[in-house]
C-alpha cells in the first residue's frame, strides 16, 4: 500500500514527501508482539538455541563466570567469616553449632559440576569445596523418625527441602570454596549448600540451620511452584541435560 | 487546539515558541529540536546510559566482582527501568508535546522511496530526504519498542510470583537477547552521533544550518521553507 503512487500526482508534488507507510509503528508493534511470544514460549526457544550451541544463551557472550543471582530479600546478608556458624538440631542425636574452621576441618570433597538454573541458564564446570553432606549428618546422628531436612538461610527468608535419601547422596555439599576461591556474599557464602544433581534453587545460600523433621516441608521456591524433587532435566517441566 | 498554535501550516507567522527555553532560530538555521524534544531525548538517554552501565555488573560477575554494592547496583537498575516510559509519557502528553507529537508522527511514517531504502537493506539513497533519515526511524522505533519490551519482560523477572514459571525463563531469555540488541543499536547511534557533530549539536541547541539540511533533510527543508517557518536571507532585512 505504501508504495501506490497518484498517478499524474508526481510532477507538482515531487518535493514533498508521500509519508505514508506507518513502518515505524509496524515495528513497535512487531516488536511488541514478538516479545510476548518470546516471554510465553521463551522457555522452549532457549531450549533449542541452547542445544544449538553447547552450554545456552550465556555461551554466545563474552566475558563474566554467567552467574544470575537472585535474592528473596533484595539484599545479600553479610556474614564474617569467623562469626559464621551452622546450626544443625530437629531429630538429631547430638545438635551441632560448626564453625567454618569446623567445616574446613573435615574431610573435604571436591566436585566439578555444571550449576544449571530452572530459569534456563547454566554454567559450565564450576569448581565446588566442601563437606558432604552425609558426613554432617553421621557427626549430628539422625534419630529414628526424621525423614526429611530443612535448610534455613541467614536471609531470613529462604528455606530448602531434602529428603534424607537424597541429603546422602555423594555430591551434596556443605560447600565453604565455588569457582576457585572462598564463596564470595554474592554467591552465598561464606557456607552454601551445592545441591549438584538438583537445579540451582536447591543450594540454598548463605547456609544457616540444618534441621531434621519428620514431614518435608516445601522450601520457599517450591512454596512458589517450582518441584520439590528438582533433578535436572527431570523436573518443572524442562528437559536440560543432567548434572555429572 | 494548542496544536495549532505552533503547526507549521499556520502561515506566516513567527517561529513556534514552545517554552522559554527555545530562542527563534536565527537567520539561516531551522528549529530542529524544541526544549521539550530535548529534554526528553536526554533523559530517555540518561536512563538508558545508567540501565545499560548497571546491566553489565549485573550480568557479568567478573565486573561485579572490582564494582560490588550488588544490591545497590540492581535497585538502580530495576527504578530506573520503572522510570524509563515516564520522560516520554510526560513529554508527549501535555500541551508543550506538540512538537514532539508531530516528529513522531513524521518518525512513523516512510515515504516510498524510504520504503524502499529498507528493502534494498540501506543501499540505495535516498534522495529527498525527511527532517529524519529512514535510519534514524528506524532507531526511534526499536527504541520505542525496547522499551516497552524491556519493561514487561524486566517485569516479570522482578515481580515474578503472579505469572507461570516458563515465563520466567521466556522473559529471562528476552530480556537478554533485547539487551544484546540495545547494546548494538544504541552504540551505532552513539557512532553516528559523534561522527556527525552537526546532527548531534542540534539535539544539544535545537537549531541546524540551512546548508545542513539543503544536505541532508531537503525534503523536510521545502516543507519548512513553505509553511513559512524559516526566516529566508533574501526577504530578512540585513
Amino acid at each position: 500500500m505504501g508504495d501506490e503512487e497518484v498517478p499524474g500526482a508526481r510532477g507538482t508534488e515531487a518535493a514533498l514527501p508521500d509519508r505514508r507507510a506507518p513502518i515505524g509503528r509496524r515495528v513497535f508493534l512487531s516488536m511488541a508482539a514478538l516479545g510476548a511470544v518470546g516471554i510465553v514460549i521463551g522457555s522452549r526457544v532457549q531450549r533449542v538455541v541452547g542445544s544449538a550451541v553447547g552450554t545456552g544463551l550465556g555461551g554466545l557472550l563474552p566475558g563474566g563466570d554467567r552467574f544470575r543471582l537472585y535474592t528473596i530479600t533484595g539484599s545479600f546478608p553479610v556474614i564474617k567469616p569467623e562469626q559464621y556458624r551452622l546450626r544443625v538440631g530437629g531429630l538429631v542425636e547430638r545438635p551441632l553449632e560448626l564453625t567454618l574452621a569446623d567445616l574446613q576441618s573435615m574431610p573435604s570433597t571436591r566436585l566439578v559440576r555444571d550449576f544449571q538454573c530452572v530459569t534456563g541458564w547454566r554454567v559450565p564446570a564450576v569448581h565446588w569445596e566442601g563437606v558432604q553432606l552425609s558426613h554432617v549428618l553421621d557427626l549430628a546422628g539422625v534419630k529414628p523418625g526424621a525423614a526429611a531436612l530443612t535448610f534455613d538461610s541467614y536471609d531470613g527468608a529462604d528455606t530448602e527441602s531434602l529428603t534424607i535419601d537424597q541429603a546422602r547422596l555423594s555430591d551434596v555439599i556443605v560447600a565453604y570454596r565455588m569457582l576457585d576461591a572462598p564463596i564470595t556474599t554474592a554467591h552465598g557464602g561464606p557456607v552454601r549448600l551445592y545441591v549438584a544433581p538438583m537445579y540451582g534453587y536447591k543450594s540454598l545460600k548463605w547456609l544457616s540451620a540444618i534441621r531434621l523433621v519428620d514431614n518435608l516441608e516445601p522450601g520457599f521456591w517450591e512454596q512458589n511452584g517450582y518441584s520439590v524433587d528438582a533433578w535436572v532435566g527431570a523436573s518443572n517441566g524442562r528437559t536440560d541435560a543432567p548434572i555429572r | 487546539m494548542s496544536d495549532e498554535l505552533v503547526s507549521p501550516t499556520s502561515g506566516a507567522a513567527p517561529p513556534p515558541v514552545v517554552g522559554s527555553r527555545v530562542a527563534a532560530p536565527s537567520v539561516g538555521r531551522l528549529l530542529r529540536f524544541d526544549g521539550v524534544e530535548r529534554v526528553a531525548h536526554w533523559a530517555n538517554a540518561t536512563l538508558f546510559t545508567v540501565l545499560m552501565a548497571t546491566a553489565l555488573p549485573l550480568y557479568f560477575g567478573s565486573i561485579e566482582s572490582f564494582v560490588g554494592r550488588r544490591a545497590l547496583v540492581a535497585d538502580i537498575h530495576t527504578w530506573c527501568g520503572v522510570a524509563l516510559p515516564i520522560p516520554l509519557i510526560i513529554s508527549l502528553a501535555g500541551p508543550w508535546g506538540a512538537r514532539l507529537r508531530r516528529d513522531v508522527r513524521r518518525l512513523n511514517r516512510w515515504s516510498s522511496e524510504e520504503v524502499r531504502w529498507l528493502r534494498s537493506f540501506g543501499t540505495r539513497t535516498v534522495v529527498n530526504a525527511d527532517k529524519f533519515n529512514p535510519g534514524q526511524k528506524l532507531n526511534a522505533a526499536f527504541i520505542g519498542g525496547s522499551i516497552l519490551v524491556m519493561l514487561a519482560s524486566g517485569s516479570i523477572l522482578k515481580w515474578f510470583q503472579p505469572f507461570p514459571l516458563s515465563w520466567r525463563t521466556g522473559a529471562t531469555f528476552v530480556h537478554d537477547v533485547l539487551a544484546a540488541a540495545i547494546f548494538a543499536v544504541v552504540a551505532g547511534h552513539v557512532l553516528f552521533a559523534l561522527t556527525h557533530p552537526q546532527a548531534l549539536r542540534a539535539m544539544v541547541t535545537g537549531t541546524i544550518s540551512k546548508a545542513w539540511a539543503e544536505r541532508h533533510a531537503p525534503g523536510w527543508l521545502a516543507e519548512e521553507l513553505t509553511s513559512g517557518l524559516v526566516p529566508d536571507e533574501a526577504s530578512s532585512p540585513g
